[in-house]
């Protein structure tokens, strides 16, 4: 398996010309772009300034990069494909156990995050930390989970999904408003608001598919939002909607008064108390939406759903109603999206056509596929790292130092959006995991199974092959 | 194939002659229109109860076109595709059934339906006709399981109460559900996939998901099974065993097969009766003898695909190739 010395010499030689070659065209692609810069004078003149050093630097950085790979880690990888690789059934075994345990421990990571936060950084510093991190990523997940039934299982490629967002959060905040109606009440008010639309738009779209129907649900989307901006005595226009009504704690509200929570229950009043029972509020919400969805999955509907997304004219062949599963499919994963608008206003206080911009679309459509289509926990770890990586870009304050005060990194979040797309599209084009669990299974118990693939193998494999 | 040539001989000596049994599936008078092309053009034929009934031709003759039009994936521009289950006595409804204009029409405990008044899924779901297709469509990714109980997928809606009781859990839907899958077990077995039952269907090696596919089908429960060249790409042993796959599934499950063939030694082999297509029309129908010695059959199959007729001549006359 060794490489010998001539051979590794040839590769030098290769490497060096790859480098060569990438320079090249990563000097002439910069060149433009960075060695060049126009600036206006004080006369409002523009100027031609050049940048060398940093096309050199930059030239330099992409080089270096790919001689190391073209030197070590290309070779290392071809090496590692040539040795005997790990038996199939024990890797399968292995991640499957891995995953199993994935699950439980984000779960407990999940349910213990306030606490860990309030003991690490105190009561002062915790609102922003699971403000920001947790809840900010929970209304992602719970989106990305609800957008997962109508992309992920049905395939149906949903780009205007902000919109029942959007219909959720109004109907909350105006019904609240106007008639005074409680969070607990307009929640699900919301979610049947937000499946009606989304049934009303399913009606006219079921014979579309793929980018056909991409292109249209873009547009109703954009429809929704242009009607929040222009229909300004419902909505208000571009000013929003505030003082939208807070959730309650079981009618006890989250206030400095006697009234409130923390006098109620003895404690100094403090606003983390109500940005716990939000966390935890949404993380229920979020929990409900996994519940259902992997209990769906295991009836009928589901089961058609991904037949759907599979091959539709096969379903209509085994006479699968494709318009009713169609719309069930876009009105489920509407409702979530209502319920999840519905405590993005409560927890906003304030709302506007801002918030519902095609962007928020984008990134619910990226959490999904970066997830893999179909896997909630895949959906529930993208959330994480773009909603996270973007909030935690706020926090990278040292690269000031490094880079100079005038150094924003939240400016930067789109250019690392891009790079980790390209990244998980190259190693992992079927999202972080793009293992399907199958519905149910012929052996008679899922756990009889994995205990039988734990002991005997052997046994198994005479069995497979008996 | 001694065991095949066997089941052959005992069905010729315990089934009537197709012409004697009732009608399942009668078309009239069927006519296609694609623009100005005309695919189908003025066809009636019927096809029989507990009979394997071949429709043959040249390449673009229009077979899978009657197969689309009598499926509802495409609305006929002309003719009447009646199908009937239960009592034969209500096919005397016919015609008050084409007056009154609705699906179907009922008598005593006989079904009868007009298939080019149904969209696609209801002819499956209610006038019971299952269908594969040329080109093999399972659901890949899901499990050779999963693929057999999307087919049963209205009756567990109907036992999981439209979702709703499913997802609450109630008992009743899990012992429709552990039905379904001893019903697909059932299949699994017959068409030798048990032990793949959990592997994804886009995993089977060509002739398995050929199996698969007539198997889904069959797990709907259809009285009509239209079978679009079942034996396409399968080697001579595969194509043995389903031509007895296909006597069981006529004989065990009073399921009246359609199926469009090109390979003539099954066609010959298997076949109660046989229309043959040329240019969307009608040349000849009849048993495999008559076809056999049709010359109207051999001049349109003359120069496109003659060995194969030649061949279906001689193996069918010995009814076997080894």
């Amino acid at each position: 398996m060794e490489a010998s010395p001539p051979a590794s010499r040839v590769d030098l030689a290769r490497a060096l010309r790859q480098t060569a070659i990438t320079a090249l065209i990563a000097f002439g692609l910069l060149l433009p772009l960075i060695g060049f810069n126009t600036v206006q004078n004080i006369r409002n003149e523009l100027v031609l300034e050049t940048r060398w050093p940093l096309l050199a630097a930059l030239v330099a950085i992409i080089a270096a990069g790919r001689f190391l790979h073209a030197a070590f880690i290309a070779p290392a990888l071809a090496r590692r494909a040539l040795r005997p690789r790990q038996e199939d059934a024990k890797r399968v075994a292995t991640r499957a156990r891995r995953l199993r345990w994935l699950t439980p421990f984000t779960l407990g990571f999940a349910l213990l995050y306030p606490a860990l936060v309030l003991s690490i950084v105190g009561t002062q510093g915790a609102v922003k930390w699971i403000d920001n991190f947790g809840v900010q990523i929970l209304i992602y997940v719970m989106l990305g989970w609800g957008l997962n039934i109508v992309v992920g299982l049905a395939g149906l490629l949903d780009l205007g999904y902000v919109a029942f967002y959007a219909v959720g959060a109004y109907s909350y905040a105006l019904l609240a408003h106007n008639f005074g109606l409680s969070f607990w009440i307009l929640l699900p008010v919301a979610g049947c608001l937000a499946a009606f639309w989304g049934i009303l738009l399913g009606f006219p779209v079921l014979r579309l598919r793929g980018d056909y129907l991409a292109i249209v649900t873009l547009a109703f989307g954009e429809i929704i939002r242009l009607i929040l901006i222009n229909w300004v005595p419902v909505t208000n226009g571009y000013a929003g909607i505030s003082g939208i009504p807070r959730p309650t704690f079981f009618g006890i509200a989250f206030n400095a008064s006697d009234e409130g929570f923390a006098a109620r229950f003895g404690l100094e009043f403090s606003p983390v108390y109500r940005t716990i029972f939000l966390y935890y509020l949404i993380l229920a919400l979020a929990l409900v939406t996994a519940a259902l969805t992997v209990r769906l999955r295991r009836l009928p509907i589901g089961r058609a759903w991904e037949a759907l997304r599979e091959d539709e004219i096969a379903c209509r062949s085994l006479g699968i109603n494709t318009t009713n599963t169609k719309l069930t499919a876009f009105a489920m994963g509407a409702m979530f999206a209502g319920f999840a608008g519905s405590f993005f206003a409560a927890r906003q206080g304030f709302i506007s056509p801002e918030s519902f911009t095609f962007m928020e679309s984008a990134v619910i459509v990226a959490i999904v596929v970066l997830g893999g289509m179909g896997s909630l926990l895949g959906v529930a770890i993208a959330a994480v790292i773009m909603i996270g990586g973007t909030e935690i870009m706020r926090e990278l304050d040292f690269l000031k130092v490094v880079f100079g005060s005038a150094f924003d990194p939240t400016q930067y979040r789109m250019l690392l959006f891009g790079f980790a797309m390209v990244l998980i599209m190259v190693w992992r084009p079927r999202g972080l995991i793009a293992t399907r669990e199958p519905s149910t299974l012929l052996k008679t118990s899922r756990r009889a199974l994995l205990r039988e693939q734990k002991t005997t193998k052997p046994s198994l494999a005479q069995e497979r092959h008996g | 194939m001694s065991s095949s040539a066997s089941v052959t001989g005992a069905h010729a000596s315990a089934a009537a002659p197709p012409s004697n049994l009732a009608p399942v599936l009668r078309v009239e008078h069927l006519s296609m229109r694609f623009g100005g092309l005309i695919a189908v053009n003025d066809l009636s034929f019927t096809a029989h109860r507990g009979a394997i009934t071949a429709l043959i031709g040249p390449n673009g003759a229009g077979k899978t076109t009657v197969f689309n039009c009598i499926t509802g994936f495409y609305k006929p521009s002309e003719g009447r595709i009646a199908l009937q289950f239960g009592d034969p006595g209500v096919w005397d409804e016919l015609s008050a059934l084409t007056e009154r204009g609705t699906r179907s029409i009922r008598r005593g405990d006989g079904v009868l339906f007009l298939l080019e008044r149904m969209p696609d899924y209801l002819v499956t779901q209610r006038a019971r006709v299952a269908r594969t297709f040329q080109n093999i469509r399972l659901f890949q990714g899901m499990t050779v399981l999963e693929n057999l109980l999307v087919a049963q997928h209205n009756p567990l809606m109907w036992a999981s109460g439209y979702t709703v009781l499913g997802a609450l859990g109630l008992r009743s839907y899990a012992r429709a559900e552990r039905s379904a899958i001893e019903k697909a077990r059932d299949w699994l077995e017959r068409i030798g996939l048990s032990e793949r039952a959990d592997d994804p269907a886009g995993e089977l090696p060509y002739g398995a998901q050929r199996r698969l596919e007539i198997a889904r089908a069959m797990c709907t429960d259809p009285v009509l099974l239209c079978l679009d060249e079942p034996a396409a790409g399968l080697n001579p042993s595969e194509s043995a065993e389903l031509g007895r796959y296909l006597f069981e599934i006529r004989d065990e499950h009073a399921t009246s097969i359609l199926l469009i063939e090109h390979d003539m030694t099954v066609v010959m082999e298997i076949s109660d009766h046989i229309i043959v297509l040329d240019h969307g029309q009608k040349i000849a129908d009849g048993t495999p003898d008559d076809i056999r010695n049709d010359p109207k059959v051999i001049a349109a199959y003359l120069g496109v695909e003659e060995e194969e007729v030649a061949e279906g001549e001689v193996n069918g006359g010995a009814q076997g190739r080894t």
